[in-house]
């Protein structure tokens, strides 16, 4: 009686909506008690340049979007993960997570995407402002996003630390070049056909995997990427000093943060956001009127 | 200036075929229970009613119609659940419910609207693209609140109301029925809500859904009943807070009950709003605005621009276009998807619309009417227009809650502003001009509590809307919409 042989899954990178493998062809291999259960990309600086590209070309349309479009696509995103709970947990285990931990860390991912969908249509309600200037001008302030944003995702949580690295980054309409957790990356791929499922547009959100030695300083150097969210530990002097050349914004968060409920908060959204502030004129009649 | 314009001729090009929703996929029942504690039960009155199709007079079912006991026995059952254990749930467990609902209604938005456009009249292009699309989104808006109100109202400890009361009307029932459900169940209360006498069927499959998202037991409740009905729950001692959206009048009485009282309440009442248009307004624009301003849901609408005030130095040219632009629109069968005019909510609406459309003739003022032909059976009236108004003429000062528009005119924005803000109510108001700094001069001094500036009748869950002197008081909708369902510290 034969045994039947299982198919084993190729993770490749996420880039403009499409599973392209990295240019350069190079992998690096996972193992679980020295034997090898998955080859994992090594994404080049040539990947990291095209999912900027990619990142930029999707950046407006999806800025564009209305707030409620954006807010009900990330709700789909938590849907499909839910209904995918199973593989999720499962890829995990392979990856040395208990069931319990496993499970815990898909929940949490979950309702944090539907905590941060719900901002969408929010975040200016709570944030924006009527000035009450002291000529006669309409002034108001709102808050847009800012472009595209480069992330080094958290090294020590696959789902959580992933997920608290895109959503509220691009909830406001930003785009991002994820690079995934080097050491638990086989979650972030597979994260990233959950979203190609979820009506998210293609290039909205970018994943690679490889190491941070690699692409963390092409990243920071990167000058159409505007800001840098920083979700992984020892980042290195330079990557701060390379960022200042375009002057990228940069938020920083450790893994104690991601794995508290206070990170569920919208100030994490506004730092990957921009205030406008408009002036108006209001026409002036000089005559009285009786208002009522 | 006017003799130089010629009117214009259709010769008959307005016609087209025509073009019917389907009715097959609904699923009706002859008969709704109440809906109290999580099922449907028969009422102890034993009494029902039919509701009835206003573009034919049929009758589509028979609703139950809850006497004393069962109010109470809905109210009870609100309080238990209240204090059992919504109040109590996690925040962001409350969330995930709504937002079921919420998805379930746009799962079935093709059943809902076309039972909208059966039971209350209104035409399926307006239930399909409006009510239903907008009762979802509501309930989206709010289910993303609730785990957030601490950020709304920072250091006041958000706390909910308790039980909430929720009488509805009939000219938006679902989009009403979740204007009032959402935001009540976002902040932690519980409720009992009662749609209006003849369109009760979209709040009944909305209880539907609501047992199919598996919302723990009583926390809605939806009974059903005229408004003797109401009355009870006005008058009940478990309930917490009063929401109602209805006529002035209606509320006026609402309020001497809980006069007194500790119930908190919003009143979302009536309106006669202006609707201005300035000599350097993109005038086809415009046009199209006044029309969708007063013969949107054949002006069943309580924040409707019923009283017109054009510039004087455009009043012909306006007028005419207006008059053919109204002569444009389709009345007739509102499950038509090219039908504009649908069929009025009821025989006594009717009634009350022609009472003023006779009372404007006989004070003087000059009618103009679609020239269309009125289906024999079930309630219609035609997009009607007066001029020839004053200030003092019943028209311009009443209600009416109808396709009937009253235009005055104007010289100066002073002008302007003074008789758009003579009249005892202050819902709404709409403004047409280019120049945006004349918009926020009147949208400073007008005094209504939503300003539609270039548009009319727009809403979004976002944006809250309510009232200033006797249109009501209260906001609902957008983050001030949260406030009438807390208790702030």
């Amino acid at each position: 009686m034969s045994e039947r042989i299982k198919v084993l899954k190729t993770y490749k990178i996420f880039i403009d909506g499409k599973f392209p493998r990295t240019e350069s062809g190079r992998y690096y291999q996972l193992k679980s008690k020295d034997i090898p259960y998955a080859n994992v990309c090594l994404s080049s600086k040539k990947d990291l340049r095209n999912a900027v590209v990619a990142a930029r070309k999707a950046f407006l349309p999806w800025a564009e979007k209305t707030a409620y479009n954006r807010s009900q696509i990330l709700y789909r995103i938590a849907e499909m993960l839910e209904s995918r709970k199973t593989q999720f947990i499962d890829e995990l285990t392979i990856q040395g997570f208990s069931k319990k931990d496993a499970s815990k860390e898909l929940d949490q991912s979950i309702d944090r995407i539907i905590y941060f969908a719900g901002w969408a249509d929010k975040i200016n309600q709570v944030f924006g402002a009527v000035n009450p200037v002291a000529s006669s001008h309409y002034n108001f302030t709102l808050f847009e996003p800012m472009g595209v944003i480069g992330v080094l995702s958290s090294d020590e949580s696959p789902l959580l630390g992933l997920v608290s690295s895109i959503i509220p980054v691009i909830v406001s309409g930003n785009s991002c070049v994820v690079i995934a957790s080097e050491k638990y990356p086989l979650s972030s791929i597979s994260f990233a056909e959950v979203i190609s499922n979820s009506d998210v547009p293609s290039g909205v959100i970018n994943i690679l995997t490889g190491t941070k030695k690699e692409l963390a300083s092409p990243i920071s150097s990167h000058m159409d990427i505007n800001a840098l969210g920083l979700f992984s530990q020892k980042i290195d002097k330079q990557i701060f000093i390379n960022a200042t050349e375009n002057l990228k914004r940069i938020s920083s968060f450790n893994d104690i943060q991601i794995y508290s409920d206070d990170f569920d908060s919208p100030y994490i959204i506004k730092k990957f956001m921009e205030s406008k502030t408009t002036w108006h004129p209001v026409e002036v009649d000089f005559t009285k009127t009786n208002n009522y | 200036m006017s003799s130089t314009i010629q009117p214009l001729e259709f010769n008959g090009n307005w016609e087209l075929s025509p073009s019917l929703e389907s009715t097959d996929h609904l699923s009706l029942k002859n008969q709704y229970g109440l809906f109290i504690n999580g099922n449907f039960v028969k009422p102890l009155s034993k009494k029902f009613f039919p509701t009835i199709n206003p573009s034919n007079e049929s009758t589509i079912a028979m609703i139950a119609e809850a006497e004393e006991k069962d109010v109470n026995l809905a109210v009870k059952s609100a309080r238990v659940a209240y204090d059992g254990h919504w109040s109590k749930m996690p925040n962001k467990e409350r969330a995930k419910y709504i937002y079921r609902i919420a998805r379930m209604i746009q799962e079935k938005s093709k059943e809902l609207s076309v039972i909208e456009t059966l039971d209350g009249g209104k035409p399926i292009r307006e239930s399909r693209d409006i009510d239903i699309p907008l009762a979802a989104a509501h309930f989206f808006y709010y289910a993303g609140w609730a785990d957030k109100l601490k950020y709304a109202f920072p250091i006041a400890n958000p706390k909910p109301v308790g039980v909430a009361g929720q009488i509805i009307p009939w000219n938006f029932p679902l989009m009403m029925a979740a204007w009032k459900i959402a935001p009540a169940l976002a902040t932690g209360n519980t409720l009992v809500l009662k749609p209006a006498e003849s369109t009760s069927l979209t709040a009944l499959k909305l209880a539907e859904i609501i047992q199919e998202a598996d919302l723990p037991p009583g926390v809605v409740n939806i009974i059903t009943g005229p408004g003797t009905t109401g009355n009870l729950m006005v008058n009940h001692r478990k309930i917490d807070k009063i929401a109602f959206t209805g006529s002035t009048a209606v509320g006026k009485s609402i309020m001497k009950n809980i006069a007194g009282s500790n119930k908190k309440s919003t009143m979302e009442l009536g309106g006669k709003a202006a609707n201005i248009v300035f000599e350097d307004a993109p005038l086809d624009q415009a046009v199209e605005g006044v029309i969708n301003g007063i013969y949107f849901n054949q002006g069943h609408v309580c924040c409707a621009g019923s009283r017109l005030f054009i510039q004087e130095s455009i009043y012909d040219l306006f007028i005419r276009k207006l008059k053919d632009r109204m002569q444009s629109l389709i009345l007739g069968n509102p499950l038509d998807k090219n039908t504009d005019i649908g069929a009025i909510n009821s025989h006594n609406q009717l009634r009350s619309i022609n009472k003023y459309i006779d009372i404007g003739k006989k004070e003087g003022a000059e009618i103009f009417q679609l020239n269309c032909e009125i289906p024999s059976k079930g309630y219609w009236c035609a997009p009607t227009l007066f001029t020839n108004v004053s200030q003092s003429h019943a028209i311009a000062r009443e209600e009416i809650f109808g396709p009937v528009l009253a235009v005055q005119t104007f010289r100066t924005t002073n002008e302007v502003i003074n008789k758009a803000n003579n009249t005892p109510y202050g819902l709404s108001a709409g403004v047409w001009t280019d120049k945006g700094s004349k918009v926020f001069n009147l949208t400073s001094k007008l005094n209504a509590g939503v300003v539609w500036a270039n548009t009319y009748n727009k809403f979004d869950p976002t944006s809250p809307f309510g009232g200033y002197k006797e249109s009501g008081h209260g906001r609902e909708g957008g983050l001030h919409g949260l406030e009438a369902y807390l208790n702030l510290s």
